[in-house]
């Protein structure tokens, strides 16, 4: 396992910067040259550099979508969000659309922004490549299908030319697939979903993302707190704060950054990243959060650091 | 955890004590319970003078009767928390919950000056 790359980080629905955000950020940036000039691309790169993530760059807007390099020439991803649009785009610009790869493709459950990527997944419809989707859903074939039938849809979802496989992986279970060993485990979610711990050359990768906690059942916790132990990362659906999560989100299938952290702690847990951003919050507003939740873990810490990162349309974390 | 309670005209002052975790949410919900669905009570005031942290857990306590006295049109206000643990409320977003006073005289007397006045008595 060697990095983590990130396509779409947004939870629910794919979202965009407007003008008026771009203008925003660019007022922002000049208001901070102070009268500064720049001789060079070099020196201007440096001067952006100094910027806050939140003036210099933006988390993006697609929805869920994360490819993990382990090291084979097989690609490994999770979820089929808008996110796989992009990643479909760069796998081929990366060998060509000539050379045929194994996609292994898992998908935590079946909701819209989960796999509205796939229809507009360039390397499907290539002949000789070979798609292997993973899921414990029983309706995973169903629903893939009916997103593309007719009238929601132009392309029938057989006119894909690569070789589609369906594989179901028993919750609560752990499989040699792709060369690693992936574990399964059942989280809440309206229509259940699973999460998906990757672990390979000693290496260990969460993927959990629609789980709610509920906090009444510290059996349920313990059992998150296994799913997680000693985790290099733990990629966490942090989409609402913990107030919005217990009253008038509740039952809406999401956690919080502040569980996050005590779950990941409870686990100890080297890096948390925050992910599916709850779309209606802006840059400034994310990287706020990205601070407080820093900061929450400064507070409970009692043991080693735990690195903490928000996850953006781009990001790379090499493990 | 030991929770002293007192009560100010319609008002029931609960003051916690040390650490509101795991292991502490069952008795801090036990000790609030009684007084939210009492009529009699107006308000809850928590006075978090010596709490030095609450989690997650024992935030959900805190929305629960959150939820059970406004389904009453009753209160629950926190007061005197230390530095660390208003953080936690402002990262949690649960300043936004309940109201937040500096001080517990200063809730008092927000809430219902009688109140305020029999805590001045003593």
């Amino acid at each position: 396992m060697r990095c983590i790359r990130f396509w779409g980080t947004r939870g629910s629905l794919p979202v965009a910067l407007t003008t008026y955000d771009v203008r925003a950020k660019l007022a922002a940036a000049l208001r901070a040259t102070a009268g500064r000039t720049f001789d060079s691309d070099a020196s201007l790169d440096a001067y952006l550099d100094t910027l806050p993530f939140e003036v210099a760059g933006t988390f993006g807007g697609h929805t869920a979508c994360v490819e993990l390099e382990t090291g084979d020439a097989d690609y490994v991803i999770c979820d089929l969000g808008s996110g796989l649009r992009p990643f479909g785009q760069a796998a081929i610009a990366r060998h060509g659309p000539a050379s045929p790869r194994t996609y292994h493709l898992f998908v935590s459950h079946l909701h819209w922004d989960h796999i509205m990527g796939l229809p507009f997944f360039v390397p499907a419809y290539v002949p000789g490549n070979r798609l292997v989707f993973y899921g414990a859903h029983t309706e995973l074939e169903a629903a893939l299908r009916r997103q593309m039938d007719p009238p929601s849809f132009p392309v029938p979802f057989s006119t894909f030319g690569a070789t589609i496989e369906f594989v179901h992986l028993e919750p609560g279970r752990t499989h040699a697939v792709a060369g690693m060993q992936v574990t399964v485990k059942h989280q809440h979610h309206t229509g259940d979903s699973y999460g998906y711990r990757f672990e390979k050359d000693g290496r260990a990768v969460v993927y959990s993302t629609d789980s709610e906690h509920k906090l009444t059942n510290p059996a349920e916790s313990a059992e998150f707190a296994a799913f997680f132990r000693d985790a290099d990362v733990v990629i966490f659906d942090a989409m609402y704060s913990l107030a919005e999560a217990t009253s008038v989100k509740a039952d809406w299938g999401h956690s919080s950054n502040i569980v996050g952290v005590e779950l990941c702690q409870l686990a100890q847990v080297k890096h948390l990243c925050l992910f599916h951003h709850e779309p209606a919050l802006a840059d400034a507003a994310l990287a706020a959060v990205l601070a407080e939740t820093r900061r929450y873990e400064q507070i409970t810490r009692s043991g080693p650091p735990m690195q903490v990162s928000s996850a953006w349309d781009g990001l790379e974390l090499r493990l | 955890m030991q929770i002293a309670s007192r009560r100010y005209d319609t008002i029931v002052v609960a003051t916690p004590v040390g650490r509101i975790d795991q292991a502490a949410a069952a008795p801090f919900e036990r000790a609030l319970s009684p007084h939210l669905a009492d009529d009699n009570v107006e308000a809850l005031v928590l006075d978090f003078g010596g709490v030095e942290y609450i989690s997650s857990i024992g935030l959900r306590v805190l929305m629960v009767a959150s939820k059970a006295l406004r389904k009453r049109k009753a209160r629950i206000a926190v007061a005197a928390m230390r530095p660390v643990v208003a953080e936690i409320f402002k990262i949690s977003r649960f300043d936004a919950v309940v109201e937040v006073f500096p001080s517990l005289r200063g809730a008092l007397g927000v809430l219902s000056p009688v109140a305020r006045d029999a805590y001045d008595a003593g």
